[in-house]
């Protein structure tokens, strides 16, 4: 005869519908339905919102003491470690794909560019947030400097590091690029990026989550779709993770 | 004594909510479990992170769990923080996905608060040209007496509850507790998750004015959440000692036994 006692009972109940739940997280049919709700919530955050309503942005006295570092703390390979060690003196960014005038700008371009400064809160999909001051080119001035072809949809940021042995990437669309606060920031707080946050420039799209906000931006490329770059979903952690593409929420 | 008839108690529209309810108010404890596992730590204010005093903190050292409350640390290995040979905040028993992922428990939790808020919203309008809102759930003049509040009070903590005709009807503590939920608990805690939203602050500046900031608001959406759940609790108790068969039968088909009167001892 076998005892069952009540704690093995439950154990393994628990055990049974952990299963029969995970089932049904995995299920492709559930995960289409899910993707649903995302879609709804991107098309109603965009309808209720103004194309051009700023992120809040914050006082001096409002400023984390300590900005923490995510991500990538310092890229691998010989490449980076050769700009760091001249100090970013050859290193260019470039900006090209569907755009007329494709541009290679050095880091004393990007400091003289005409720049704007602010104050906000950088929130992690992770769930905790950080005040900064950045300051940086607005992209939007960049784009239209390099003539934006009418055929692109999306501006993908290239970026220098690697996690898991694949390039990090991100991408947005043409509402955010053009946003006044969507800035390619070389400075935090008043002083030049460190290698931590990005050096020597990184993305600010103050309307997402922090895994928009590329860090060490090589190459900026306007497309007009997504899916024939790395996984096709427009960002590392997007194809990597599942990550939601639009993370203003 | 015969039995009493059956009466037709809770409408269909009533029933369908608490169900909808019941399956989207799991989904969302359980999918918001594995993102605040993402970063067990919670802060007030606009900022906070990992270098910024946290006033709850689930965590382990090793193989034991902890919660930090205020300062005070309290062990919850088996439980929080380390439990089922995982350290995660919430185990996997309790969070959807089990294994550890901030992006599926993200998609079920947001595809989810949209269930929650249409069916919120027909639910409202349903309760207010039913009249369901002022015939069943608004306290009646006599019922919002202090002496009869109290009267209520002692009668559950007696676990005496209403018999006969006056079973037909929810009990004071009952209504406060169903409008509590209707319109703090529910209200709150989408307000303080849409404040979590960077693109919605940008929209609705007012949200993160209102509570306090968006660190402010993701620990109320998290005291929300705990609210949930002890008023889930109580909801259960409160079946089992009323007659889980009968209460069962009101909320599945509508239809509801009155319970006996009680005896009067002589």
């Amino acid at each position: 005869m076998t005892v069952i006692s009540r704690r093995n009972m439950l154990v393994g109940t628990g055990g049974l519908m952990l299963a029969g739940c995970d089932r049904i997280v995995a299920s492709p049919t559930v995960k289409q339905v899910l993707t649903l709700g995302e879609k709804a919530t991107r098309s109603t955050q965009r309808l209720i919102s103004d194309r051009n309503a700023l992120a809040q942005e914050f006082g001096r006295a409002d400023i984390s003491p300590v900005f923490k570092e995510n991500g990538t703390k310092r890229p691998q390979g010989d490449a980076y470690a050769a700009h760091v060690a001249n100090g970013f003196a050859d290193w260019r960014l470039v900006v090209d794909g569907l755009v007329a005038q494709p541009m290679a700008l050095g880091l004393p371009q990007i400091l003289a560019a005409p720049s704007r400064t602010q104050i906000t809160r950088h929130d992690c999909v992770e769930g905790w947030s950080a005040i900064g001051e950045w300051t940086g080119l607005p992209l939007g001035l960049l784009l239209k400097q390099a003539q934006l072809s009418t055929n692109a949809r999306f501006i993908v940021f290239h970026c220098a590091d690697t996690l898991f042995g694949k390039p990090y990437y991100e991408s947005i669309d043409l509402i955010d690029a053009f946003h006044p606060q969507t800035i390619l920031a070389h400075s935090l707080n008043r002083q030049r990026l460190g290698i931590g946050h990005g050096a020597p420039l990184r993305l600010r799209v103050e309307r997402q989550l922090g895994y928009k906000q590329a860090k060490y931006v090589m190459r900026i490329e306007a497309v007009a779709s997504l899916d024939r770059l790395h996984g096709g979903k427009g960002g590392f952690w997007e194809d990597r993770s599942g990550y939601q593409w639009y993370a203003g929420i | 004594m015969a039995e009493r008839p059956l009466v037709y108690r809770t409408k269909l529209p009533v029933r369908l909510w608490h169900w909808i309810n019941a399956l989207t108010i799991f989904i969302m404890l359980m999918s918001g479990m594995m993102i605040f596992n993402a970063h067990p730590r919670l802060y007030w204010g606009k900022a906070g992170a990992n270098f910024d005093p946290a006033w709850l903190e689930i965590g382990n050292r090793g193989q034991t769990g902890f919660l930090n409350l205020l300062g005070v640390e309290i062990p919850t290995t088996g439980v929080l923080g380390y439990a089922q040979g995982t350290a995660e905040a919430f185990p996997p028993l309790v969070t959807i996905p089990s294994s550890y992922s901030i992006a599926a428990a993200r998609q079920w939790h947001f595809a989810f608060a949209w269930v929650l808020v249409i069916a919120l919203a027909i639910f409202l309008i349903y309760a207010i040209f039913s009249r369901h809102l002022w015939r069943d759930l608004a306290l009646k003049r006599e019922e919002l007496s202090p002496s009869h509040l109290w009267a209520d009070i002692k009668e559950h903590a007696r676990l005496h509850f209403p018999t006969g005709e006056k079973a037909r009807a929810y009990n004071p503590l009952q209504k406060i507790a169903y409008l509590g939920v209707l319109f703090m608990l529910i209200p709150l805690v989408v307000l303080t998750g849409l404040t979590m939203s960077p693109a919605m602050d940008a929209a609705w500046p007012w949200l993160p004015e209102l509570f306090g900031g968006r660190q402010s608001a993701r620990s109320i959406h998290f005291l929300c959440a705990f609210g949930f759940a002890l008023f889930i609790a109580v909801h259960l108790l409160m079946v089992v000692l009323a007659g889980p068969f009968n209460e069962l039968r009101s909320i599945i088909t509508g239809w509801y036994r009155l319970p006996a009167e009680r005896e009067v001892k002589p």
